[in-house]
C-alpha cells in the first residue's frame, strides 16, 4: 500500500464518520423530545455534515480523479464506506441517541484533540476547527446522561438500557490496520491505542456520575475497516443518495 | 486591468462593508471571517474562513464577496476557504462584541474556552438587555451553530449568546 492510498482511506475514514452520523441526527429534525433538543441534535447534524464535506473534499483532492467530495458523498455502495459502525445504529429513543453520542463524541473529542498534531496540513486544520465543535458535543451528552441517569426511575432504566445496547460496538472505533500503521509511521494518524485510555476513563466518570453501571465487554461487533456494515447503512444510503442516483447531473 | 487601480487595503475597504447574513448588524471583516485579499496578474482572490465547518452562511459570503467586488469593477475574483489557522471568537473586535450587544445577543465572555467542560460549566454570561448576571443556560444550542440559548432572571427575556469557540 502507498502512501497516497492510506491517506485516501484514511480521509474517507473520517469524512463517513461525520456523513453518516451527521445524516442520523439530521433525521431527529423535528423529532426531538422539546423543542431545544431538535434544535441541539440538528446543530450537531450541520457540525458532521460541514466537517465530511472538509474530509471528503480532501479524499478527493488525494485521490486526484477529479472527484468532489458530493461525488463520494453520493457515489459509493456501502461497501465502500468506512464509517464505523456506532454511526450507523438506528435512534430507538432519545436514551439510545445520547447513549450513542456520548460514546462518539468522547471519542471524537481524544481522537481530534490527537489530530490537531498531524503532521498532515490538511487534517491538522480541520481537526483544529472540529475539536471546538466536539467540545460542546462532549459537554452535551455527557449533561444528558446525567440527567437521564439521575432522572426518574424510568429514564435511569432507559439510559442503562441503551449504554448496554451501544457497548458492542464500541471496540470497532479503536481498531487498526495497515491503513493506521503506515499513516502512524508518517506522524500523520493516530495511535488509536493510546486514545482508549483517555475516553475509557471518560465514560467511566460520566456513568459513575450518572449512577449508571459500565457494562462488561462481552463479544464486539467489527467489520467497517473492510466496508462490511450493519444492515441500517443500506438503508441509509438509500435515502440520503436517491436524488443523485434519480437524476446523475442535478445541481443545487 | 481594471484590477490595477485598487491596492490590497482599497479591497479590504470595500469587503469590510458586506454584513454577517446571520448578524447584520456586524460586517465579516469585523467577525474575524475576512483574513485576506491577494492580488496578483490572474485577479484577486480572498482568503475567507468559517466560523463553524458547517456554516451554511459561507455558500451566501462567497456569493456577496463576488457581487460586491463585481458592482467595484473587480473582474476574476475567487474566493478562497482555508480551515488554519481556526477561527475563533477571539478575532472578533470589541467595537463588534458592542453592536452584537446592542442587537440583542450576548458577545462572547473574553477568551476561547479550550478546557473541557464535561458537564456543561455554564459561561459567566450578561443579558444583552438589562446587563443582569443572573442569568441561565437554556440549551448549548440555539437557532444558528455558533450561539447559545439563555434567559434573564431579572428582566425574563430571553436571549442568545454568540458562544466561545
Amino acid at each position: 500500500m502507498k502512501k497516497q492510498e492510506a491517506l485516501y482511506d484514511y480521509a474517507l475514514r473520517l469524512g463517513d464518520n461525520s456523513l453518516v452520523l451527521g445524516h442520523r441526527l439530521a433525521e431527529l429534525c423535528s423529532k426531538g423530545p422539546i423543542l431545544e433538543e431538535d434544535l441541539a441534535l440538528t446543530n450537531m447534524a450541520l457540525d458532521h455534515i460541514g466537517r465530511a464535506q472538509a474530509f471528503l473534499g480532501y479524499a478527493a483532492q488525494v485521490e486526484g480523479k477529479n472527484k468532489t467530495a458530493d461525488d463520494l458523498a453520493y457515489k459509493r455502495g456501502e461497501r465502500s464506506f468506512y464509517n464505523n459502525l456506532i454511526m450507523e445504529l438506528p435512534d430507538k429513543d432519545f436514551a439510545s441517541t445520547i447513549a450513542r453520542q456520548l460514546i462518539v463524541s468522547a471519542f471524537e473529542f481524544f481522537l481530534y484533540t490527537e489530530l490537531m498534531k498531524s503532521k498532515d496540513e490538511t487534517i491538522a486544520a480541520i481537526s483544529a476547527k472540529a475539536v471546538k465543535e466536539v467540545r460542546y458535543h462532549l459537554a452535551h451528552s455527557s449533561d444528558w446522561t446525567c440527567r437521564l441517569g439521575e432522572g426518574t426511575e424510568l429514564s435511569h432504566t432507559k439510559m442503562q438500557r441503551a449504554i448496554n445496547d451501544v457497548w458492542m460496538f464500541t471496540e470497532e472505533l479503536f481498531e487498526m490496520n495497515e491503513v493506521d500503521k503506515l499513516l502512524i509511521k508518517e506522524g500523520i494518524a493516530v495511535d488509536l491505542d493510546s486514545l482508549k485510555p483517555q475516553w475509557l476513563n471518560h465514560i467511566k466518570e460520566v456513568i459513575e456520575e450518572a449512577t449508571l453501571v459500565l457494562p462488561e465487554s462481552g463479544y464486539m461487533q467489527t467489520g467497517s475497516r473492510k466496508g462490511i456494515h450493519t444492515e441500517y447503512l443500506g438503508h441509509i444510503l438509500s435515502e440520503m443518495q436517491y436524488l443523485q442516483r434519480a437524476y446523475p447531473t442535478a445541481q443545487w | 486591468m481594471v484590477i490595477a487601480v485598487y491596492t490590497k487595503e482599497d479591497i479590504f475597504d470595500i469587503l469590510s462593508t458586506i454584513p454577517d447574513p446571520e448578524i447584520p448588524v456586524v460586517s465579516i471583516q469585523e467577525m474575524g471571517m475576512l483574513r485576506d485579499v491577494i492580488l496578483s496578474e490572474e485577479g484577486c482572490e480572498v482568503i475567507i474562513t468559517p466560523t463553524y465547518t458547517g456554516c451554511p452562511a459561507m455558500g451566501m459570503i462567497e456569493e456577496d464577496i463576488k457581487q460586491t467586488l463585481k458592482e467595484k469593477g473587480v473582474a476574476d475574483v475567487k474566493v478562497k476557504l482555508v480551515y488554519a489557522p481556526a477561527w475563533t471568537t477571539d478575532w472578533m473586535s470589541s467595537e463588534a462584541k458592542e453592536k452584537m450587544r446592542k442587537y440583542g445577543i450576548a458577545p462572547p465572555v473574553s477568551v476561547a474556552c479550550n478546557k473541557l467542560h464535561a458537564f456543561g460549566k455554564n459561561e459567566f454570561v450578561k443579558c444583552p438587555h438589562c446587563n443582569s448576571a443572573q442569568t441561565e443556560l437554556i440549551s448549548m444550542f440555539g437557532s444558528t451553530a455558533c450561539k447559545a440559548l439563555y434567559k434573564c432572571e431579572k428582566c425574563k427575556e430571553p436571549f442568545e449568546y454568540f458562544k466561545c469557540h
